[in-house]
């Protein structure tokens, strides 16, 4: 177990590296894609449907557009982009392998 | 950079947002997904370098939009356009010439020193480079720094909620930073750079629909330059209008200062010495993946100038005695302005939930870095050396609760005594001209002795700040503005700090040359010399094309605003 606490060049290439080696990251964080892609599709379904249902005040108020409508349909185009993307092009799982561990659950 | 107008965002009573349950609902579904990501993060969290660096393992897209939400901390949007409010389109400047050199300089010059010697932050570059002293010094100044900037944030995020939603100041500063503390604490730093990524683009769906109508109401970006042109004069619309040297400007500084005070010493100093921001490029992947975060941050920044710059305009054009006391309205009201006037419930959800994640994200990147400065670089290094990795885990756990603990006070106490506050992040602005001076100095000159960089940095603080708090406060040389005053006490730091590095080395001995290998220019490290990871060598991710592509970009954007 090397020690946290060199001082010299050579002391901290090698903490870290060591470190590097038996880092869980790569192998188990989650696809942010996943969240963004998810919140955003949420998001862009519920103010999408607060644009649908607007009153005429709403709309005035925003200068005669329809803003919910819009920035709904663009929160959700988002979102869905995210996730095509993932599903194109899935999280590669980590080169350098680490201690074999169970795989994140995706 | 830092708010460059007061960041105590005094908002004017009577801009309470007719919020409802749609808006209350959208902010509730955020907060729980913050949460989540954090519970998510938890299980990825097995080394020290797992909590504080993300395992140096994530892709360059993610460090790249978390390294620009980092900065794009709420008193920075609601700063910029106050900026943009009492001066202007001269805002442009923060951005353009004081943010894009400054981050291709990272990412293109500066990254593979940073990443390749495997560094876990700031600090620990200038011990490697230099010695214990400047490597101590700077790790305790910018652990008191990351806690105050944290604790200002919090404090303006109070406030910003007391005025837009009515609640207590108390119960923001207590619910905020609770939410902060819950998931850097699970998750560490990858759990701060996930909630980052997703701020980015919260920030930027509250901020489109607000530019767009706000266009709308004053006809357009036309109507709006005549407007402004009428009201404020010319200069108001231009970006280098009325910066002659000797000529008069609102601004209180001319093409040299903004250039060299601002454009470099403030800008680079900034960019790519504040640990907040460096953080997130050290958590990249590999070399390659480093090097591109700043270059990928760099597009978005462009950009989003506009974003902020267009309100404030707006809101001038619409109030024009704004930050007097005839209309009601500071300046830094612009935005929340705006919100109340023109956006609909819904969409002003998402503009509540994109202020409040941008104040919870500039809190966290804060306490992000100190945790881990204050572990590896203080505790780690001089107090309880030599324990196994997990016992640091637990620290750097412990040490974000009481950071967190910390900042929350310091947010009490700036609701009472905002003047000293203010006074203090002043103090601290100054710190970063320094460390960059060591840094430029250290990597560019072998001779730089080991003790030449501690030295350095307490000359090159101390002369920013007597010249700001003595020559500039007390009326010895007048300068305008007190941005006018920062540009010129940033340009008499980095002098005062290069000479006495130079003269400090010139005196004691230098650093032998084995011991620099990959820590000044010409040198390489074996960290440097990995091999690219595949498909590292398209054409679109090659750093040098990305950055220059930045740069140029970014003079391009001047032209409109030059003529």
């Amino acid at each position: 177990m090397p020690e946290n606490s060199g001082f010299s060049e050579k002391d901290v290439q090698r903490e870290v590296s060591d470190l590097e080696g038996r880092s869980a990251t790569a192998a188990r964080i989650f696809d942010l894609r996943r969240i963004i892609g998810g919140l955003f599709v949420l998001y862009g379904i519920i103010v999408t449907i607060a644009g649908v249902t607007d009153s005429q005040a709403a709309i005035d108020k925003a200068q005669g557009v329809n803003i919910n409508l819009w920035t709904g349909i663009g929160m959700l185009l988002l979102g869905v982009f995210f996730l095509v993307w993932m599903k194109l092009r899935p999280a590669t799982p980590p080169q350098q392998d680490g201690p074999a561990e169970e795989r994140p659950p995706s | 950079m830092h708010t460059p107008t007061d960041a105590h965002a005094y908002l004017a009573a009577g801009l309470r947002l007719p919020t409802n349950g749609l808006d209350y609902t959208i902010l509730a579904i955020y907060f729980v997904v913050v949460l989540g990501i954090g519970f998510a993060a938890r299980r990825s969290v097995r080394t020290s370098l797992d909590f504080f660096l993300s395992g140096r393992s994530l892709p360059a897209w993610i460090t790249g939009l978390a390294f620009i939400s980092a900065n794009l901390a709420a008193t920075e949007i609601l700063g910029m356009a106050a900026n943009s409010a009492q001066y202007g389109a001269y805002t442009v400047h923060w951005y353009w010439i004081g943010a894009i050199p400054a981050m291709v300089f990272l990412g293109l010059v500066m990254m593979p020193f940073y990443y390749g010697s495997k560094v876990r932050s700031v600090p620990e570059f200038l011990l490697l480079r230099f010695d214990r002293g400047a490597h101590l010094l700077s790790s305790i100044l910018f652990a008191f720094a990351a806690i105050l900037i944290a604790g200002v944030n919090l404090y303006a995020l109070a406030i910003v909620v007391e005025a837009l939603l009515g609640w207590p100041q108390w119960v923001a500063i207590v619910v905020a930073g609770a939410f902060v503390l819950a998931y850097i604490t699970l998750g560490g730093l990858s759990s701060a750079i996930y909630n980052e990524v997703l701020q980015f683009f919260v920030i930027l769906a509250a901020l489109i629909p607000l530019v767009v109508l706000s266009l709308k109401k004053v006809g357009g970006w036309g109507g709006l330059t005549r407007t402004l042109t009428r009201q404020h004069g010319d200069h108001f619309v231009t970006a280098w209008g009325g910066t002659g040297i000797g000529s008069a400007n609102p601004l209180g500084a001319n093409w040299l200062t903004i250039v060299l005070g601002l454009g470099f010493v403030l800008s680079f100093g900034y960019w790519t010495t504040n640990f907040a921001e460096v953080q997130r490029a050290l958590s990249a992947r590999n070399l390659s993946a480093a090097q591109r975060t700043p270059l990928i941050a760099a597009y978005p920044k462009i950009f989003i100038v506009f974003l902020v710059m267009i309100p404030g305009l707006v809101a001038a054009a619409l109030v024009p005695n704004i930050g007097t006391s005839a209309s009601g309205l500071q300046y830094n009201d612009a935005i929340p302005y705006l919100m109340q006037e023109l956006l609909p419930n819904g969409v002003l959800g998402i503009a509540v939930t994109g202020l409040l994640a941008a104040f919870m994200a500039g809190m966290a990147a804060n306490v992000s870095s100190f945790n881990t400065v204050f572990t590896n670089d203080i505790w780690a290094k001089y107090v309880v050396k030599g324990r196994e990795d997990s016992y640091y885990v637990r620290f750097g756990r412990l040490i974000t609760v009481i950071g967190v603990f910390a900042s929350i006070g310091t947010a009490f106490l700036a609701a009472s005594f905002s003047n000293i506050m203010a006074y203090l992040q002043t103090l601290f602005s100054f710190f970063n001209v320094p460390m960059f001076v060591v840094f430029i100095v250290g990597m560019f000159w072998k001779r730089a002795s080991k003790k030449s960089g501690f030295w350095g940095l307490l000359a090159g603080t101390t002369a920013a700040m007597v010249n700001y708090f003595v020559i500039y406060k007390q009326g010895i040389v007048r300068i305008p503005t007190d941005q006018g005053a920062n540009f010129v006490s940033a340009i008499a730091g980095f002098v005062a700090g290069a000479i006495v590095m130079f003269a400090v080395s010139l005196f004691t001995r230098p650093k032998p040359e084995e011991e620099l290998q990959g820590l000044v220019y010409g040198t390489r490290s074996p960290g440097m010399a990995e091999p690219a990871a595949p498909g590292d060598e398209a054409w679109y991710r090659r750093p040098a094309l990305l950055g220059w592509g930045a740069v140029v970009l970014a003079a391009l954007c001047y032209i409109p605003f030059s003529f």
